[in-house]
């Protein structure tokens, strides 16, 4: 079976008044039902503009696309690139749904909670306004909201940053999607409160078998939820494999600098956090070659300075475990053995 | 919400106290006196103490205005015997001046002053409300750009010259006739010749009002389209119509409901430059006669409370109406 989420080839680029800008670059993944894709990189790594291109809420105006994001359905492909404006808003909210950074900002200030779910639920199920807040409430409900039935009445302000991220999820549920994007779902959360919300999201992953694209800059969230993961940098997918390959067989230099940066518990004391040197380059003149050259500490190991002359290609390193590094084999289990040296 | 009612209404009597005794303030300090000002050049000294002691001048300030409070409240009464005036409550003064009390004056000028603010206020909140919209769905497009030109002139035309501009091209055109200028006429009475009397002053007030709401409208909207919760609207798959009308205008248009509540109170107090362009016997227009022409103290006193009560008022009912748009800001 195919599996319900095709990304090809997919490209979102913003003409500005400076040049191109290159947000997301030849990005290809999949993800089926009952499975959980992290997306991981930096700020303007591509990860956002890559799933808003997917669920159609990019700027039609400003951006130009190429490429296919081709959802699986029961009644046949759709790809939402090519696709019109109007069939793609059809199938959100009911095939595709998401959810957003900041809970606080993401809902409407001036509707109730209910009336925000049931409208959700209004636009493709038939039914009053009291059955959609009835729905509301079993939505609530399940999400874990105390008192559903009180507090549908009540309005975004009077529920804390928590609560909100659930009614956001709740809401992104009420039609049942087969697609949940979770843009950063934690990111504006409290510690503890996060890894709530992780759990609940894992919990109605089972509950309504979906695809899900976790999207965060966050490894430890990664670890807890995750099946596979995509690291980007620059726009680009540089590693992609499942979540323990990632973690204990990382085969790109980018991957290895992101867990040398996150504390780990199991590790011995007075270590120091090992920071990634420099800033990521401009997505409007990318340098030729490897984007992640000028940051990388091995990149003097490959002759001929290809990294600074050819741009790597994503291969098949291992099984389903792809790569973009010039690095030979043999050199990144070394860089591998001294990030393990280091912890 | 009844305690928030008390409190604001208490503050709002405590503002009308003040505003009543600073110009009281300020007429006790002005170099001119007003009993001097009841007769002509050959008045003599008894004659215009006399005058002063029936206008009440002759006692000190705060007296004075504790009987201009009785008054208020009481009705009030000048002179003595075939002399005797008098003013019901509430009694705002008697004007000297015009021979008239002046809630009298009050009660002929506002009909005319209340027609102008409401007709101008409809035309402009339809005319910016909606041009402000079509300017922000098409940003940067020939729509836009003939808004933000309409908003440019509407905002650089002063209402003098607007408004004679629209006057003379009225009268070239036959439009109006010059004789039924300033001629009040009840909408009760004549439906017809007040909506032609009214119409060119409400254009004229209108237009300057509805460039700057034009102008507010399309950066609110433009402001509120991105807002997360749009996204989150349109990620629930909602049609774009829908988006507009339910998410993006019910945001954007409730700041506007402050500042129109505001506005419409302070034309209620007199459009004094509109009044005098088109000859409109309202309280603008009594305003400043009185103020440059007649030194009417108690014509001033009281159109300036009434436009200080206006503005107040407004404000309250801005504030009971915001509290119902927008949930946060709810008490209790």
């Amino acid at each position: 079976m195919k599996p319900f989420l095709e990304v090809k080839n997919l490209s979102v680029t913003f003409p500005t008044e400076d040049g191109l800008v290159k947000a997301s670059n030849d990005i290809s993944f999949s993800v089926a039902r009952g499975e959980t894709l992290a997306v991981v990189g930096e700020s303007g790594s591509g990860k956002s503009v890559t799933s808003l291109a997917v669920m159609g809420l990019h700027n039609r105006k400003s951006a130009i696309i190429s490429g296919q994001a081709i959802l699986n359905l029961p009644t046949g492909p759709v790809d939402t690139i090519s696709a019109s404006p109007d069939v793609v808003r059809k199938l959100r909210g009911k095939s595709m749904a998401m959810i957003f950074q900041d809970p606080m900002s993401a809902l409407h200030p001036y509707y109730t909670i209910g009336d925000q779910i049931s409208e959700a639920w209004k636009l493709y199920n038939e039914g009053s306004r009291a059955d959609g807040i009835k729905r509301a409430v079993e939505m609530l409900d399940l999400v874990g909201i105390p008192a559903a039935d009180k507090r549908v009445k009540e309005f975004p302000h009077q529920f804390s940053g928590g609560m909100r991220q659930r009614v956001m999820i709740a809401m992104a549920l009420v039609n049942n999607p087969s697609l949940l994007i979770a843009d950063e779902p934690t990111t504006a959360l409290d510690v503890t409160v996060q890894s709530q919300i992780l759990q609940l999201l894992r919990q109605m992953q089972k509950e309504f078998n979906m695809a899900v694209i976790l999207i965060t800059h966050d490894l430890g969230v990664v670890a807890e939820v995750a099946d596979r993961a995509c690291v980007m940098y620059a726009g680009k997918i540089v590693e992609q494999s499942n979540i323990n390959e990632i973690y204990y067989k990382p085969d790109h230099p980018y991957t290895m600098g992101l867990l040398n940066s996150i504390p780990r518990l199991d590790q011995m004391e007075g270590r120091r956090l090992q920071a990634i040197p420099g800033q990521p380059p401009s997505l409007i003149s990318l340098p030729a070659g490897c984007a992640f050259r000028a940051r990388c500490t091995y990149s003097k190991l490959v002759p001929n300075n290809r990294c600074a002359t050819e741009v790597p290609e994503l291969n098949e390193k291992f099984a389903n475990h792809f790569s973009r590094c010039h690095l030979s084999e043999a050199q990144l289990t070394q860089a591998r053995a001294s990030l393990e040296v280091h912890s | 919400m009844l305690k928030f009612l008390a409190k604001r209404l208490s503050a709002t009597v405590v503002v009308l106290v003040l505003v009543s005794v600073s110009v009281f303030m300020i007429f006790s300090f002005l170099p001119i006196d007003p009993a001097r000002l009841t007769c002509g050049k050959g008045c003599s000294a008894p004659v215009i103490e006399a005058n002063r002691h029936r206008l009440g001048l002759d006692v000190p300030v705060q007296v004075q205005y504790g009987r201009f409070v009785k008054g208020f409240f009481a009705g009030r009464t000048y002179g003595e015997g075939g002399a005797r005036l008098s003013c019901p409550a509430p009694a705002f003064g008697y004007s000297f001046n015009r021979h008239e009390c002046v809630t009298q004056l009050l009660k002929e000028a506002f009909p005319v002053t209340f027609s102008l603010a409401i007709g101008a206020f409809i035309i402009w909140i339809l005319m910016g409300v909606s041009l402000g919209i079509v300017a922000a769905r098409r940003q940067g497009k020939w729509q836009d750009k003939s808004a933000t030109a309409f908003v440019l002139v509407g905002i650089s035309l002063p209402t003098f010259v607007s408004g004679i501009l629209i006057l003379i091209f009225a009268l070239k055109l036959g439009l109006i006739n010059p004789i039924d200028m300033g001629r009040w006429v009840s909408p009760f009475t004549d439906p017809v010749a007040w909506f032609k009397n009214f119409m060119l002053p409400w254009i004229t007030l209108a237009l300057i009002f509805a460039a700057t709401y034009t102008r507010f409208t399309r950066a609110n909207v433009i402001e509120t389209s991105s807002e997360d919760y749009i996204r989150t609207a349109r990620a629930k798959g909602l049609s774009e119509g829908v988006i507009l009308r339910k998410h993006t205008l019910r945001a954007a248009l409730a700041p506007i409901i402050t500042i129109a509540g505001l506005d419409f109170a302070g034309l209620l107090g007199g459009a004094i430059i509109t009044e005098q362009v088109y000859n409109l016997p309202g309280l603008g227009r009594l305003s400043l006669r009185s103020v440059l022409i007649d030194y009417d103290l108690p014509t001033i006193l009281a159109t300036t409370l009434l436009a200080a009560t206006f503005y107040v008022v407004a404000n309250l009912v801005v504030d009971i109406l915001y509290a119902y748009i927008d949930p946060r800001v709810r008490v209790g």
